[in-house]
């Protein structure tokens, strides 16, 4: 029951609870295409225990990306590029403590991302609450393609704390806040602005800080739908830039005879603008962009997953296909398709192909 | 910040105020879900998250489309993207 638990609250980001995480392999393609964008490419995971004192794991993720967005085709050329991204972790248990660390590095033709990561949680009163702390640091060099080497840095720091509550046989609980502060150059080299009507480089801020909290809600709901659970999160989040967001999630999970698993979800997400975003500014400012990542926007998706467990896998294995799909719709309020004139907006297709296998 | 200060100020207050019978209240409440009733928290439809790869692919997706970032309850690192 113990090691049960434990594997619950892995997935919980309150990490893994007093036991290891079980062994196990994933493969996965995914794939982003909506707004000219175009991000596909596998990902793959493995994990294996040694001596049941530590758990290792290692992943690796590839975005092969073909670039037409509208920010893209009204100032620039399209264009593909491939990021890679590795990643190597440790995890391990001590009474009812788990402790874990990895490294991970991603790569692009004009960016490299390293990064350390330090996660604790512990569990307390009975196994009934789960508190975790983290902290990870990274730091990235700044290119831009045609010129050789980086030209500049970026720092991160991220400080997380989680608290997962079981509130009754039924009924789970969790709260996760996050602090990151950033410095350096946190803009886009090819990005322009603009500034009554003409095109220049964007200037954005050196540093940032942000906050989140984030409070999520699972419940079984055998009781009315046998053999099914909702759930429900809300995240408020805001920073130094005066960006304020909400995001919204409702989600349903279901068995369906004895081999499948449906899940379906609704997320809404919506944010103001930064304080020095403007889709043609009519004064000179010290910071401009016309991001629209930092624009005011929503963004409503909703989607489904199919799990089907494979019913003839060789004993001691458990291996399961996924399939899902996710549609996801943008509208921003206050950035022009300066292509017809009107405010921008768009759809985009997520799908994701995976086999997952624990041992 | 000054406000902060003053509200813990008299959350201390309070509850050295109350005295010990406060405190005692609170650390004799037992944990109330026996390990033997968590039975149904244990199946995988009580995961927030079941599949570590699906999860960071759709928050790599919301780091890179939305300003906001952070508390996802996805462990680990940074987007590594510009």
């Amino acid at each position: 029951m113990r090691a049960l638990l434990g594997s619950l609250l892995a997935g919980t980001g309150a990490a893994h609870a007093a036991t290891l995480p079980e062994d196990k392999a994933e493969a996965l393609y995914h794939s982003y295409d909506g707004g000219g964008v175009k991000a596909t490419g596998p990902a793959l995971l493995v994990r294996k225990s040694l001596a049941d004192k530590v758990s290792l794991s290692a992943q690796y993720y590839v975005d092969a990306v073909s670039n037409a967005s509208i920010d893209v085709v009204t100032t620039a050329s399209p264009f593909k590029e491939t990021r890679k991204a590795w990643e190597f972790g440790i995890d391990s248990v001590v009474r009812d403590t788990t402790l874990s660390a990895s490294m991970s590095r991603s790569k692009e033709p004009d960016y490299l991302a390293d990064s350390a990561s330090f996660d604790v949680a512990h569990e307390v009163f009975g196994g009934m609450t789960t508190v975790s702390l983290g902290y990870t640091r990274s730091a990235d060099d700044v290119g831009q393609k045609g010129t050789p080497g980086y030209f500049d840095k970026a720092n991160h720091w991220q400080y997380r704390g989680g608290l997962t509550q079981i509130l009754t046989s039924k009924w789970l609980m969790s709260l996760n806040a996050e602090a990151v502060s950033d410095s350096g150059y946190l803009g886009s080299p090819y990005r322009v602005a603009r500034v009554f009507g003409a095109a220049i480089p964007e200037r954005n801020p050196r540093t940032r800080t942000s906050r989140a909290v984030k409070l999520r809600t699972i419940y079984d709901s055998s009781a009315l739908l046998p053999r099914s659970s909702i759930r429900a999160e809300y995240r408020r989040y805001w920073d130094t830039w005066d960006i304020k967001a909400n995001t919204f999630e409702f989600g349903g999970s279901q068995y369906v005879g004895e081999s499948f698993l449906v899940d379906a979800f609704l997320r809404l997400y919506s944010q103001n603008k930064a304080l020095f975003y403007s889709d043609n500014a009519q004064s000179e400012t010290t910071y401009i962009t016309r991001n629209r990542q930092l624009s005011t926007f929503k963004s409503t998706s909703f989607g489904g997953k199919v799990t089907w467990t494979y019913p003839r896998a060789p004993k001691g294995y458990d291996v399961k296909f996924i399939g899902a799909y996710e549609r996801k719709s943008f509208k921003f309020s206050d950035f022009t398709d300066l292509r017809t004139g009107n405010a921008f907006s768009y759809n985009a297709d997520v799908l994701q192909l995976m086999v997952s296998a624990a041992f | 910040m000054s406000r902060l200060r003053a509200a813990l100020l008299l959350i201390a207050v309070g509850l050295l105020g109350s005295g010990c019978s406060t405190v005692s209240s609170i650390t004799s409440i037992e944990p109330w879900v026996k390990p033997y009733e968590r039975e149904k928290l244990a199946d995988p439809i009580m995961q927030f998250q079941r599949t570590a790869l699906n999860e960071k692919h759709r928050e790599h997706i919301h780091q890179v489309r939305e300003g906001a970032r952070g508390a996802t309850g996805v462990q680990g690192g940074g987007c590594g993207c510009n």
